[in-house]
C-alpha cells in the first residue's frame, strides 16, 4: 500500500468486546503487540497520543502475531494487559486471522498507518525517530494527525517502521 | 547469540565490543551465533535476541521466559524498556566472568 491509497477497510474485535474499524475520520492503525521491546518502549507514547487527540482522530492499536506459537500476543493475554493497567484510552484489537495486517503490508511491532478522514493512507511508519528517547513523543505520528487536521499534508508522509518482526502463523 | 526477526543486534554487538574494551579485554573475541529455526532455540535455551552469554552464563538472566524465536525485552537500570541489556549489566558479567 502505498501513501495515497485507500487503507482497507476492517472489523476487529477489541480486548472489551466492542469492535472497530476505520469510521470516516482520522485514524492511526497501529500494529503493536504484548512482548516486543520495542512496541513496550513506544506504547506509553502512543497512549498519551490517543488521549490527547480524544475527540479529533482515534488510535487504533492492532495485535495481528500468531498466538499459537506466541501465546502472550493471545486475545487473553491481550484483556489481561489491558485489565491490569486499569483500561485502555484505545482500543487494543486482535488481528486473529492476520489479514488486517496482510492487507495493510504490516512488517513490524510497532508499524503506523495514519489514515485520513477520506479513508486514504497519509502517514505510515514510526512513530517517532528513537524508541530510547521518549522525550520524542511520537512527534511524527503526531505530526501526521496534526496536519490532517489542518487540511494539510503530513511531513514526512513515510520513514522506516522499527521493530519486531510481524509474527506470521505457519 | 541473534535472531534475524530483531533489529537489535548490531546495538548488542556493539555494546558488547565496548564493554570488552573497556575491561581491556580483545573486542574481537565476540562469537556470533545466529538462531534460526524453533529446534536452534531449543538446543541452545535461547528466550530472545539479543541473548549475551560470558563464559557461559547469562548477562541479565531472566526466570521463566519461553524458549523461542523472540525479541528479548530487557530492563534498564533506570527500569525503562530495552531491546539491549544496560552496559552495566554486561560490564558486570565480564568482571564476574574474570574474578
Amino acid at each position: 500500500m502505498n501513501i495515497g491509497d485507500a487503507a482497507p477497510s476492517f472489523e476487529l474485535p477489541a480486548t472489551d468486546g466492542t469492535s472497530h474499524g476505520l469510521d470516516g475520520g482520522p485514524t492511526a492503525v497501529v500494529f503493536t503487540c504484548n512482548h516486543c521491546p520495542y512496541a513496550l518502549a513506544w506504547h506509553d507514547r502512543l497512549l498519551a497520543v490517543a488521549r490527547d487527540y480524544e475527540g479529533r482522530a482515534r488510535v487504533l492499536l492492532v495485535n495481528p502475531n500468531d498466538a499459537e506459537r506466541y501465546p502472550r500476543d493471545s486475545a487473553d493475554a491481550m484483556r489481561e494487559r489491558v485489565e491490569a493497567d486499569g483500561g485502555w484510552p484505545a482500543p487494543y484489537l486482535r488481528d486473529e486471522s492476520q489479514d488486517v495486517a496482510r492487507n495493510y503490508g504490516a512488517k513490524t511491532t510497532p508499524d503506523v498507518f495514519v489514515v485520513d478522514g477520506e479513508g486514504r493512507l497519509a502517514y505510515r511508519g514510526a512513530p517517532d525517530s528513537d524508541y530510547e528517547d521518549p522525550s520524542q513523543d511520537a512527534a511524527w505520528l503526531r505530526g501526521a494527525l496534526d496536519a490532517l487536521l489542518a487540511g494539510e499534508t503530513p511531513d514526512p508522509t513515510e520513514t522506516d517502521p522499527v521493530g519486531c518482526s510481524v509474527k506470521w502463523g505457519q | 547469540m541473534w535472531w534475524e526477526g530483531c533489529p537489535s543486534t548490531d546495538k548488542a554487538h556493539e555494546l558488547l565490543r565496548d564493554a570488552l574494551a573497556g575491561e581491556g579485554l580483545d573486542p574481537d573475541a565476540v562469537e556470533l551465533v545466529e538462531i534460526e529455526t524453533d529446534g536452534d532455540a531449543e538446543r541452545e535455551r535461547f528466550v530472545g535476541s539479543p541473548t549475551i552469554r560470558i563464559g557461559g552464563v547469562e548477562v541479565a538472566p531472566e526466570e521463566g521466559e519461553p524458549v523461542g524465536l523472540n525479541c528479548r525485552v530487557y530492563r534498564l537500570r533506570d527500569g525503562s524498556v530495552s531491546p539491549t541489556p544496560d552496559p552495566d549489566d554486561i560490564r558486570e558479567a565480564i568482571r564476574e566472568a574474570m574474578s
